[in-house]
């Protein structure tokens, strides 16, 4: 957690879209033609049942054969996110639906929920209008908003198995979910920020909370599960946990961001890389901070997708500039994967967390840059 | 981003004109005419008023030095009373990024030795949702004689795995060979080495902190800083009209330093001359950096004839001890009533005085350091060894070789930190950039 909000939208002009570009509602009648595409996935391989399609919605239907839990995503040019399925557990299938206008597009299965995923070639094709600069910006706040509802329902879901666990007394399995729940708060640490009392009863650290709170949320849980091992008192502060995260949730499924409001909160993720991931202080106990330094980025690469066909037409350099650091950091982070999660921060030598300082300042200063290029 | 070098230290408008933003030359104008308020600014009041309003801003502490000319500023450039020194590594591997770097790390130095912004829009001129090109905290200072040095180290040329980094492994020059180690040395490896160094000094400590900071942020991505050390208070004069330092010892330091008035000296001592080895590095000069760890509460407590027999100087004068001034010259020869030399073999002057080392010389310009304190109820204080020179194989090596191993003053010294850099020509015009002469 960090106390960095959202800059206030500065250009009144740039405001919101008040609707969604029609995706995830589910209440669209027209499913693509012939039926969804079949995608069958398991750890090792991601089927899609047909890669040239017409251009308009198309409805995916997701199968998880394999053993570990999977995500599947429609990326555009730079990994912007069109859509995406999370937490799809083995054995079960999830809808993926989905506006493509026309253009090259990759899909990706992420068995364990990590790393790449296994990647395929999607080509639409059709009649789909060029983008407008300013519908480029206006497309951006829709994209980015599937991304933060897909994250959140992801988070309850992940939660409420988490507060489960906590309750029934199960240590390990509550230290196993920590992690991953944490992963879809991190995403969108900076829209769930951004309603100022939840986050530090969710998020807080103990140095944090002020006199007369209470020590509560993820935190409080996690110096209980990792320093003395007993959580058998955690049942009031696990349940409130979920009372809280369902609220946010609520709250950041009706925000309506600005593109400004984007752009500042890619690099307010990469800032909660540098402050408080490389140094060990968001998760003293566990040390996991690697698996938030990892949300973190991609949330804020998240972000940056979508506001990528307004910088192709606005600043192309800087995104040849974006897509170079941020491949540079994803292969720094890359070496210290540990199975389907990471390394803890403790087992990183100094040079080693020197080298992922250095690459995410290397990151945010391009990230820096993107505000400006949007606002004009 | 980046524009060609240097163009616009010299071509850019002023910021009263364009009207973007604070110009820290306009706050120098007010002071100079007299606006007592403005005058205030701290360093450069007292010159100022001494100047009598006449004087021009080069002599003055709070006034500029020159950025180009035929050699780097910061080294006869007589000493500024602050430091801040960096070390950094290149993070990358594409040459192009790192030459673009030093393009763009000149135009900002010339930029900030002038008293402006590291970048053209400055720290509050540009729209406000970008962040700003300077940071800032040196607005409505003066240029306070800043100076901004940079030079390259080995580990540039070649890394540790012996691989040419950046194409230009054969014009590593040979002076610019790896120290030996010393005896006693207890160096950290941390704190020691680095690619390139940028070492700046002002007569303020805000603007020295600042040129340091624009220009690591304008690196990141290239490069990384792998050390840094702040000093204060000067500890040897570079000129005659400086009068000369104490150290933290209390002794007077550098008294028979390398001076810019004694052009035979430096040429022979002080510049890399044509023909000495790579044809880049003619106009320049090496750097050795020595961060000396001072126990300075043991020192304390030691007794003066002891603290004076060891330095072979007097505490009050700095006259050689048996000599009368500062700078009469110490008579190794001579003997006390007891038969034994006034100056000690093992004082500290006699084995680093020129006489006794062939001749050899180096330009000093090292400052004092407290890092607060180590934890153990000390002072973590010292002496940030600076020195220039023409080859450290004739120079540095030999005396500190000698120094190390018999200099009286070792119990009381730690040598923990280490640096070597060969510090290019200066910049000549405003398309000139450091390290063209190497990069072209």
């Amino acid at each position: 957690m960090r106390t960095t909000r959202f800059v206030a939208p500065a250009a009144a002009g740039l405001l919101a879209v008040a609707g969604l570009a029609g995706c995830g509602g589910g209440d669209d009648a027209d499913a693509t033609a012939g039926g969804p595409i079949a995608v069958k996935a398991t750890d090792s391989a991601c089927e899609v049942g047909s890669t040239e399609i017409d251009a308009g919605q198309v409805t995916f239907k997701v199968t998880n054969n394999g053993s570990k839990v999977n995500e599947f995503y429609v990326y555009a040019a730079g990994d912007r996110v069109m859509g995406e399925v999370e937490n799809i557990a083995p054995g079960l299938s999830r809808e993926l639906r989905v506006e493509l206008p026309a253009g090259t597009y990759e899909t990706a299965c992420k068995p364990g929920m990590s790393g790449r995923g296994i990647r395929g070639a999607l080509k639409v094709s059709g009649t789909a209008a060029s983008v407008a600069p300013d519908a480029a910006l206006t497309e951006a706040t829709a994209s980015y908003q599937r991304y933060v509802r897909s994250q959140t329902a992801a988070l309850l879901t992940r939660t409420e198995e988490f507060v489960a666990a906590v309750k029934g007394n199960d240590v390990a399995k509550a230290k196993a979910l920590y992690p991953v729940a944490r992963t879809y708060w991190e995403r969108i640490e900076p829209v769930a920020e951004s309603f100022g009392d939840l986050d530090p009863k969710i998020d807080g650290r103990e140095e944090v909370v002020e006199e007369g709170m209470e020590f509560t949320g993820f935190h409080r849980i996690e110096k209980d599960l990792w320093t003395t091992g007993d959580i058998s008192k955690d049942g009031p502060i696990a349940d409130q946990l979920l009372v809280d995260v369902k609220a946010i949730v609520a709250k950041a499924d009706a925000e309506k961001l600005t593109p400004l409001q984007l752009a500042n909160g890619a690099k307010a993720l990469l800032d909660e890389v540098a402050s408080g991931k490389i140094t060990g202080e968001e998760e003293r106990y566990s040390h996991t901070d690697l698996w938030d330094f990892n949300a973190n980025l991609e949330g804020s690469k998240a972000a940056v997708g979508a506001l990528r066909p307004a910088l192709e037409q606005r600043a192309p350099d800087l995104v040849k500039q974006l897509d170079a650091e941020f491949a540079n950091v994803e292969a720094a982070l890359g070496k210290h994967r540990a199975g389907d999660g990471w390394k803890l921060h403790t087992q990183l030598s100094k040079t080693e967390l020197k080298e992922l300082s250095d690459s995410i300042n290397a990151l945010a200063e391009p990230v820096s840059k993107i505000a400006a290029a949007v606002a004009r | 981003m980046s524009t060609p070098a240097g163009g616009d230290a010299t071509s850019e408008p002023n910021s009263e004109q364009t009207g973007r933003g604070i110009s820290r030359r306009r706050a120098m104008t007010l002071a100079g005419v007299g606006a007592a308020g403005v005058g205030a600014v701290a360093a450069g009041a007292g010159a100022l008023i001494a100047g009598g309003g006449e004087a021009s801003a080069t002599e003055t502490a709070a006034g500029a030095v020159p950025f180009l000319g035929e050699h780097q500023a910061g080294i006869t450039t007589a000493a500024q009373d602050r430091l801040h020194f960096v070390a950094f590594d290149v993070v990358t591997k594409d040459r192009d990024r790192l030459v673009a770097m030093l393009q763009e790390w000149t135009a900002a130095a010339a930029r900030m030795t002038a008293g402006k912004d590291a970048g053209l829009i400055g720290a509050v001129g540009g729209v406000p949702e970008a962040p700003p090109d300077d940071t800032g905290e040196a607005l409505g200072l003066p240029p306070s004689q800043l100076t901004v040095t940079v030079g390259f180290g080995p580990s540039l040329f070649r890394d540790a795995q012996g691989r040419d980094r950046f194409g230009i492994a054969d014009r590593r020059p040979t002076a610019l060979a790896d120290l030996p180690h010393f005896a006693g040395d207890a160096l950290k490896p941390e704190l020691s080495g680095g690619d390139i160094c940028v070492q700046a000094c002002a007569n303020d400590p805000q603007v020295a902190v600042h040129a340091i900071r624009n220009l690591a942020r304008i690196g990141m991505g290239v490069v990384s800083v792998r050390w840094s050390q702040l000093g204060f208070g000067r500890t040897s004069s570079t000129s005659r009209g400086q009068a000369t330092p104490r150290n933290l010892f209390g002794f007077k330091d550098g008294t028979a330093n390398l001076k810019a008035e004694d052009a035979g000296l430096l040429r022979e001592q002080l510049w890399v001359q044509p023909g000495d080895g790579p044809d880049w590095m003619a106009g320049g000069s090496y750097l050795v950096t020595r961060k000396i760890r001072m126990l300075i509460e043991t020192w304390d407590r030691s007794p003066l004839a002891e603290q004076e027999m060891i330095t072979g100087r007097t505490k009050g004068s700095g006259a050689p001890l048996g000599r009368r001034d500062e700078f009469d010259e110490p008579d190794f020869a001579a003997k006390g009533d007891d038969g034994e030399p006034v100056i000690a073999p093992t004082a500290h002057v006699r084995l680093a005085h020129p006489d006794q080392n062939g001749g050899a010389r180096l330009l000093r310009r090292g400052y004092n350091f407290v890092d607060g304190s180590d934890g153990l109820g000390r002072l973590d204080a010292g002496l940030f060894f600076i020195a220039y020179q023409r080859d450290p194989r004739k120079q540095f090596v030999p005396i500190q070789t000698r120094l190390a191993r018999n200099d009286a003053m070792n119990e009381y010294l730690r040598h923990v930190s280490s640096g070597l850099f060969a510090c290019p020509p200066g910049v000549r015009d405003a398309a000139d950039w450091w390290g063209r002469t190497l990069f072209s």
